[in-house]
């Protein structure tokens, strides 16, 4: 039997180039979890005809943090057991707005940390007491590993993610299910489309082939591209005191 | 949406354009609700300014297959798959493109929408032939379906109408059946012109494929010396029915960066040129190749157009009609060669019958394909000089590689033209889809 990745978020273009890359090079059955989930039907047709593995389509809302728990439930009960979850949404929003209006803040917030902590929280449970070996895969970033001025809220939830599942990996390290922590740097999507000064922007496709290949191999964390780990040694090691007149 | 440097393979012009990325068939509806000027674009490999507008929707993203017909052979697919992508697709699976451009990196609706032509042209037609169906979103944000018996004006006016009749969502394309991924190849030496003319003439019914390499630098009695490639595809290979369905691999080399001015001029091009000439040096040789080396000698070297510096190239395409054809190619080729312009790629071919789209480019007679950098100064009146005589002729440019004809050039070359504008009109009265072509050859 073909194992089978839950992805939440279905259609980031992150989103799009995992579920390729876990289904052509992988072999993984699929549930692709989005809201209007129905747009994916030609995705879901493409990864079926190509790879030959099974795809089915949730509707999800990952702001709906009521509904949260009896997500793995619902998964099981519309399309079957599964054993990966690959957490993928985010927003990035806007810092400036989210400075001066608190709508705009809790929704970075919620939807980079409340809601991905809420789902992974039913998805764990669920998969630490399965009793076989499964994995969780969390989106971070970059921007999660210091506070900058120009993107520090999107940062503090992308860090507080981090956290948790350092914390969800140290719990289900025993039980058998492995957790990776993903940190993306620039990547080529709708996301970052038009932002001034990205540089060294990845295409998905890589970045996807990336996690998959971490998660393999069982990492705890991986930057991709991997250059990312030394851009962001160096910028951690930037004193406080200094950094706090950068610009950056 | 982001503001970016977009070209087409030519890389010349270069526009900054808003290049908004479609990923669901709704936004192409609610792109066209604006209300403002736009164009699809796919992989742009075409060569001039066919594909380029200052707001493009960006259909490389619309790349899914959506459904496969095993017994018939006709897949459905999103406008924005490659011809790559559906390859690997179709080729373990006993299926091959019907009719195949020199490159496998176009998408599906570029292909549609140029209705491009292939070494087999002489026996298959066009790319257009082979659509069964078009799914297209309108200016007026209609979903509609086309084919030869429905809707057959925005057909006819689709295929072939470099996207300026609405966008094409995803098409049925029937495929044709392979038992190999090989072709077998037969490439003669000729030592003139004229000789080359014989050999397509005498081999016409013999070979699906056929395509010739022309010395354009070659004069007197050499001019238009040629290597005539004629090929079918493999019948079962009986050893290994299995292994010889295979798939091309990945490109091998990349130009990573613009070459300088030095690399491509009239020495090194003639070097080039007398030295590819000479690996032929069997009159008549035979050989197993594998379809990429055959359809797509080029690919292999990702990002090629790049030799011709930042500058970039035209490309230059002409069809003129049997009827003095011979002549008026060789009037051409002597031009050509006197000028001593630097071609890297000069093919020659026959084509076959006309076929379905109101400007659509082949008709019965000879084409040659040019490529000529822009640092030759001069290029543009000389090329113009050439179109004078292609439409004296009857012949006719291809607007997939054209940059430089003009209106009144263009008019008379494309017959069917009226009825093309009566299909604009009636589909897109407000001429929201357009390029920097469209308005140069005044179709909008």
């Amino acid at each position: 039997m073909r194992p089978r990745a839950v992805i939440l978020g279905a259609k980031s273009a992150i989103a799009h180039a995992l579920a390729e890359e876990l289904a052509e090079a992988h072999g993984y059955d699929l549930v692709l979890a989005a809201r209007r989930s129905q747009q994916l039907r030609p995705l879901a047709a493409d990864l079926t005809l190509r790879a030959g593995v099974r795809v089915g389509l949730l509707e999800y809302d990952a702001l709906d943090l009521a509904a949260a728990p009896g997500l793995a439930a619902r998964i099981r009960g519309e399309t079957g057991d599964f054993e990966l979850v690959v957490q993928v949404f985010g927003y990035l929003g806007d810092q400036a707005r989210a400075e001066q209006d608190d709508g705009e803040l809790l929704r970075i917030l919620n939807t980079n940390y409340t809601a991905a902590a809420v789902a992974l929280n039913d998805l764990a449970r669920y998969l630490a007491g399965r009793g076989a070996p499964g994995g969780i895969i969390g989106i971070g970033s970059v921007a999660g590993d210091r506070g900058r001025r120009s993107n520090y809220v999107y940062g503090a939830a992308k860090g507080a993610l981090a956290l948790y599942l350092q914390g969800l990996r140290n719990r289900l390290a025993d039980r058998g299910v492995h957790v990776l922590t993903v940190k993306p740097g620039f990547v080529d999507t709708p996301m970052t489309a038009g932002l001034q000064g990205l540089f060294l922007v990845a295409p998905p496709a890589r970045v996807a082939r990336d996690i998959v290949r971490a998660y393999q191999r069982r990492r705890d964390v991986v930057y991709t591209p991997w250059f990312w780990r030394y851009i962001m040694l160096l910028i951690r090691a930037i004193p406080e005191s200094r950094f706090k007149h950068l610009r950056l | 949406m982001a503001q970016r440097q977009t070209s087409g393979w030519g890389l010349y012009p270069r526009i900054a354009a808003e290049v908004d990325p479609v990923r669901f068939p709704e936004d192409l509806v609610a792109l066209v609700r604006r209300q403002m000027p736009l164009l699809a674009q796919g992989n742009c490999r075409s060569y001039g300014d066919g594909c380029l507008a200052p707001r493009v929707a960006s259909f490389l993203p619309l790349n899914h297959l959506l459904a496969f017909d095993a017994e018939r052979g006709v897949v459905h697919a999103e406008a924005g798959i490659t011809l790559d992508k559906l390859l690997r697709f179709i080729v373990p699976r006993g299926w091959f493109l019907p009719v195949t451009p020199g490159t496998k990196f176009p998408t599906l609706g570029g292909c549609i929408a140029a209705d491009v032509h292939g070494k087999n042209h002489h026996r298959e037609g066009t790319f257009g032939n082979y659509v069964e169906a078009l799914d297209m979103v309108l200016a007026d944000g209609t979903l509609l379906t086309c084919s030869q018996t429905e809707h057959r004006d925005l057909f006819e006016a689709t295929v072939g109408g470099m996207g300026l009749t609405g966008f094409i969502y995803a098409a049925r394309l029937r495929l044709r059946p392979i038992r190999s991924a090989y072709i077998v190849l037969r490439s003669l030496r000729t030592e003139s012109f004229a000789e080359t003319c014989r050999v397509f003439a005498e081999t016409h019914d013999q070979y699906p494929y056929s395509v010739a390499w022309v010395d354009c630098l070659a004069r007197g009695a050499h001019l238009g010396r040629s290597i005539v490639m004629l090929g079918e595809h493999e019948a079962a290979d009986a050893a290994a029915p299995e292994g010889s369905l295979r798939v091309h691999a990945r490109g091998a080399l990349d130009i990573p960066c613009y070459l300088p001015a030095w690399t491509l001029n009239p020495l090194t091009v003639r070097a080039f040129n007398a030295a590819y000439y000479r690996r032929h040096w069997r009159r008549d040789a035979r050989a197993r190749v594998h379809y990429d080396p055959f359809f797509y000698p080029l690919d292999i070297v990702t990002n090629w157009n790049r030799i011709y510096g930042r500058s970039g190239f035209l490309q230059y395409q002409f069809v003129v009609p049997f009827r003095d054809g011979e002549a008026v190619m060789a009037e051409v080729l002597a031009r050509i060669a006197a000028r001593g312009t630097a071609s890297f790629l000069a093919v020659l071919k026959t084509m076959g019958p006309q076929s379905g789209g109101m400007l659509s480019f082949p008709l019965p007679g000879y084409t040659l394909a040019l490529d000529i950098s822009r640092r030759d100064a001069g290029i543009v009146a000389f090329l113009r000089e050439l179109n004078g005589i292609v439409a004296a002729s009857g012949g006719r440019n291809y607007l997939a590689k054209d940059t430089i004809l003009e209106r009144a050039q263009f008019e008379p070359m494309y017959p069917r033209l009226d009825e093309f504008r009566a299909a604009k009109r009636r589909y897109d009265p407000h001429c929201l889809f357009r390029s920097l072509q469209s308005d140069r050859l005044g179709l909008t």
